[in-house]
């Protein structure tokens, strides 16, 4: 490679620069780099003291404020809104404050898997008493300073200002002293009050945002070594297969290609392992992608050589009607359907989908000197770090993962795999080296959204209550990626919006089925939460028109009285995104909330034009309430969108644009999975390859306007990144239905 | 294999070795080192390569950098020194971004455009903009920002 970023060399030598320069005596200035995306120039202060009251943030004596970003930026904003709490808390000017991106290190900063949608969840309260301890420090050293008592002395903007006399000390002046003085207690914070936020529930602009239009922000794919080679690799088109024989003659002839090498695989079930196959190196990119579509390449396909979605689909379908596992289950679900005096029954088809980030999976590493170093756009580095130390033979602490920003995650970037290739590759071939996957490669080597059948069983009493859900799930299971004895969908993935079914029906009978993972199955953005609000979301509004109700009254019917539901009671194994039910119980009173949020601000129930429909959908994930409404147009098999509104209960808001911008996003996210996207098998290989036949959402499927309500609350903050996901595509089959009577029941949708 | 020259943000690069067919994103950014320019899948369906040749967008990824000797290329680091670009300006008034990774190719797509079209309609930025696909959903405010850059003349 000709030529080296000059960005990354300097950030390099800077976080050398740190490192040699300001290690204090705590030493916590060890473990970071500089940030994702500044460049050099603008840093040329040298301060020569570190006030550093934890590891999330520090304070020089020029009065600058760095605050570690832990938690991995994909998009969702997260390496601005955390700091924002933090700096919220300690009176920081925004403008004065610079970020820098942890290294993977959970000895040092805690849980970094950005994945799950709970990295505000998690860190909102110990980042507020991060940046309140140091305040209150910064508070403590100018009252000693003065003479005068703590309660005279406030942190405002930077600064302590005596509050009966003028006098004031910045926070560069306090630093040093600030840091002779202990860190107040936990129990000894004291939290702003909620009306003192200046960013908390704002909407503080992302961070990298010059740089990201200006072209200078660094994703994975641009980081860069000097003497760095680029590699692809050709993996068996199916999954868990392996190479039986290779020529590389041809692709050794291809200039700018240097090696050729084999890398083992994994069988099947992959695991989190690199796939294996054959490597090509080269000088650059392009010469990689030549060499590597000269290989002659003679593969045993392996145990999964059989997979046909098709015929894959169609077991799944006849399992979904015979009785599965029980895994919740009330009242007397067989009596109540004999009883019934109309039973509605359907099946709901959903193919698998890919994650495709825009920018696809890569990475760089070194492997030098019994270390590696790696930079990658990982949505996980902890795990990134063990698993390339693992790998390598190496004790974790040899290995440094540094997290670049990630060109989209979705999930996909959370798994270890294309980083553990990368510092194999610079391990065989002794330089460092950059594995690049093509969208093909993406696309036929994901770990897939699971396809699922969902087969629902409703009975109606002759007075025309529900008194019976039955729901059959069946689905290949993530664990079926890591153990061939899953093979029926797991109770973490049955939580993830099934039987957590919020809806006051007197019986309700959930169950599962196998389904054998057949290739790599992956979560994906709100991942089984898909699956089981479409079904759900869909069924209930067949229930309204076979009820004759309005489907806004349906719901706020079945959902009951106002209640917090006990789920962890009503079933031997619940799954409560990993929190205690105490804590965040299932208000039915917050969904009735974003439900008829949703309806007054969409103008639920005014007349429309002919081919123009509502259509509702709520749903409950990652313990966020969301209720979305679809308008749509529809002209002959034509489908468009005027209006999406979402009603969203999060708790507390800690960034109010970035909320919203994720709903925004969300809403085409799901889209693409609606109109769009699915991925086929056949004998055991994708179908699809690229953007030409694995359909996105582009601008004209984007609605004309999104709105997002925000419904005030002061409940605990939870995740906005996934459960913008769930309620939109049913919510836009149930208003297809409502203009033109055709009911959907399969994705992408597909009008007749 | 051949040496070629090429004008890239107004600056003269001679290169050598370079495969004929190798398309000019891979020269851009693996030979030159200008790295705003994106892969994304390499067959010119989603945009985030884009760049301008003469002042119109195209696809880099599939574009032979033979094809670009003697001509004018633009790319987002030759788009304005300091991000003052009015479409650039009003991305992020609009905030619009969140990976970004595609937003490099939006803006030189969108800047394309308002020099064609200086007052676009929704319409026309749909038909317009539909060649750039943003995964993170971006859509709606994109379509602000074009609009915005639209109202105090981006075309500049």
């Amino acid at each position: 490679m000709k030529r080296i970023s000059q960005n990354l060399i300097a950030r390099v030598d800077r976080r050398d620069f740190l490192k040699t320069t300001s290690v204090g005596a705590s030493g916590l200035i060890l473990g970071l780099h500089i940030s994702c995306s500044r460049t050099v120039e603008e840093v040329v202060r040298e301060p020569k003291f570190f006030f550093k009251p934890n590891v999330y943030l520090n304070i020089n004596d020029l009065g600058d404020v760095t605050i570690v970003a832990h938690r991995s930026e994909m998009g969702t904003g997260i390496r601005t809104s955390l700091p924002t709490v933090i700096a919220d808390e300690l009176e920081a000017d925004w403008g004065r404050v610079k970020l820098v991106q942890a290294f993977g290190d959970e000895d040092t900063y805690g849980d970094q898997n950005t994945d799950g949608s709970y990295s505000i969840r998690m860190f909102y309260m110990p980042l507020r008493r991060a940046g309140a301890s140091a305040r209150m420090m910064l508070e403590q050293a100018a009252a000693n300073q003065w003479g005068v008592d703590v309660s005279e002395c406030q942190a405002k903007n930077h600064e302590v200002i005596h509050s009966t006399s003028d006098k004031r000390l910045s926070y560069g002046e306090l630093a040093e002293a600030a840091s002779q003085l202990e860190v107040p207690k936990e129990e000894d914070v004291k939290l702003k009050d909620s009306k003192d936020f200046k960013l908390i529930g704002k909407g503080t602009s992302i961070y990298d945002l010059p740089e990201i239009v200006n072209g200078k922000a660094v994703f994975g794919i641009d980081a860069n070594l000097p003497g760095a080679k680029v590699a692809v690799v050709a993996r068996c088109p199916v999954a868990g297969g392996s190479v039986q024989d290779f020529n590389d003659e041809k692709a050794r002839q291809v200039p700018g290609v240097l090696e050729v090498f084999k890398l083992d695989s994994p069988g099947f079930p992959t695991e989190f392992n690199p796939l294996g196959g054959v490597v090509v190196v080269a000088e650059h990119t392009w010469a990689a992608i030549k060499g590597r579509e000269a290989l002659e390449i003679t593969w045993d396909y392996g145990v999964n050589a059989t997979y046909n979605t098709d015929q894959y689909m169609a077991e799944m379908a006849e399992r979904s009607v015979k009785t599965g596992t029980i895994r919740r289950d009330e009242g007397n679900i067989k009596g109540d359907l004999r009883a019934a005096s109309e039973v509605l029954e359907a099946t709901y088809r959903l193919p698998h989908i890919c994650h495709t980030t825009m920018e696809p999976p890569n990475a760089l590493a070194e492997v030098k000197d019994g270390k590696c170093r790696v930079w990658a756009p990982t949505q996980h580095p902890q795990w990134a770090r063990e698993s390339v130390a693992a790998a390598l033979g190496l004790d974790p602490a040899d290995v440094e993962v540094n997290v670049t920003l990630l060109g989209g995650g979705f999930g996909r970037k959370s798994k270890p795999d294309f980083v553990v290739e990368a510092a194999l590759i610079s391990k065989q071939i002794g330089a460092p080296a950059k594995v690049i996957w093509t969208r093909e490669d993406d696309i036929h080597h994901d770990y897939f959204h699971a396809c699922s059948i969902q087969h629902v069983k409703v009975g109606l009493s002759a007075d025309n209550k529900v008194t019976a859900w039955n729901h059959h799930s069946v689905f290949p299971s993530i664990g079926g990626t890591s153990s061939n004895e899953v093979v029926e969908p797991q109770t973490f993935e049955l939580g993830l919006g099934l039987i957590d079914f919020p809806y006051d029906i007197p019986s309700i009978c959930m169950e599962s089925h196998e389904a054998k993972a057949r290739t790599r199955i992956g979560w994906l953005r709100s991942v089984c939460n898909i699956q089981h609000a479409f079904a759900i979301g869909s069924m209930l509004d067949e229930i309204a028109y076979a009820r004759s109700i309005d489907p806004v009254e349906n719901l706020l019917e079945l959902l009951g009285p106002d209640r917090e539901i006990r789920f962890d009671e009503k079933m031997v194994e619940f799954f409560n995104y990993n929190e205690p039910i105490e804590d965040f119980p299932a208000s039915t009173a917050r969904m009735r909330g974003v439900i008829e949020t949703a309806a007054r601000e969409s103008g639920w129930g005014k007349p429309l034009p002919a081919g123009q429909g509502m259509g509702i959908c709520s749903h409950r994930s990652f313990l966020t309430y969301v209720a979305c409404v679809v308008k749509v147009q529809v002209d002959g098999n034509k489908i468009s969108i005027p209006e999406l509104h979402y009603a969203v209960d999060c708790g507390q808001v800690v960034n109010e644009d970035r909320v919203k911008a994720q709903f925004e996003g969300g809403a085409v996210y799901a889209l693409s999975g609606a109109l769009k996207s699915a991925i086929s098998f056949k004998d055991g290989q994708v179908v699809e390859s690229n953007f030409h036949n694995y359909l996105l959402a582009r601008m004209p499927d984007a609605p004309g306007k999104i709105e997002v309500h925000l419904v005030p609350s002061t409940e605990k903050p939870t995740g906005v990144g996934e459960p913008p996901v769930p309620p939109v595509a049913p919510a836009l089959c149930n208003a297809i239905f409502a203009a033109t009577g055709q009911r959907i029941r399969e994705l992408p949708i597909k009008l007749v | 294999m051949s040496s070629i020259t090429l004008n890239i943000n107004g600056e003269s690069h001679s290169l050598e070795n370079v495969p004929e067919d190798m398309p000019l994103l891979w020269v851009i950014r693996d030979l030159v080192g200008l790295t705003g320019t994106k892969y994304g899948c390499g067959i010119a369906q989603c945009g985030a390569c884009t760049v301008h040749l003469d002042g119109v967008a195209i696809r880099s990824c599939s574009t032979p950098v033979t094809a670009t000797e003697g001509k004018e290329i633009t790319t987002i680091e030759g788009l304005s020194a300091d991000g003052s670009h009015p479409v650039q300006q009003a991305w992020m008034e609009k905030d619009v971004p969140q990976c970004g990774y595609c937003q490099t190719g939006q803006i030189m797509s969108a800047v394309s455009l308002l020099k064609q079209n200086p007052n676009p309609t929704v319409e026309d930025i749909n038909v317009g903009m539909a060649g750039n696909i943003c995964r993170c959903g971006t859509y709606n405010r994109i379509r602000d920002a074009i609009l915005l850059a639209a109202e105090k003349g981006g075309e500049a």
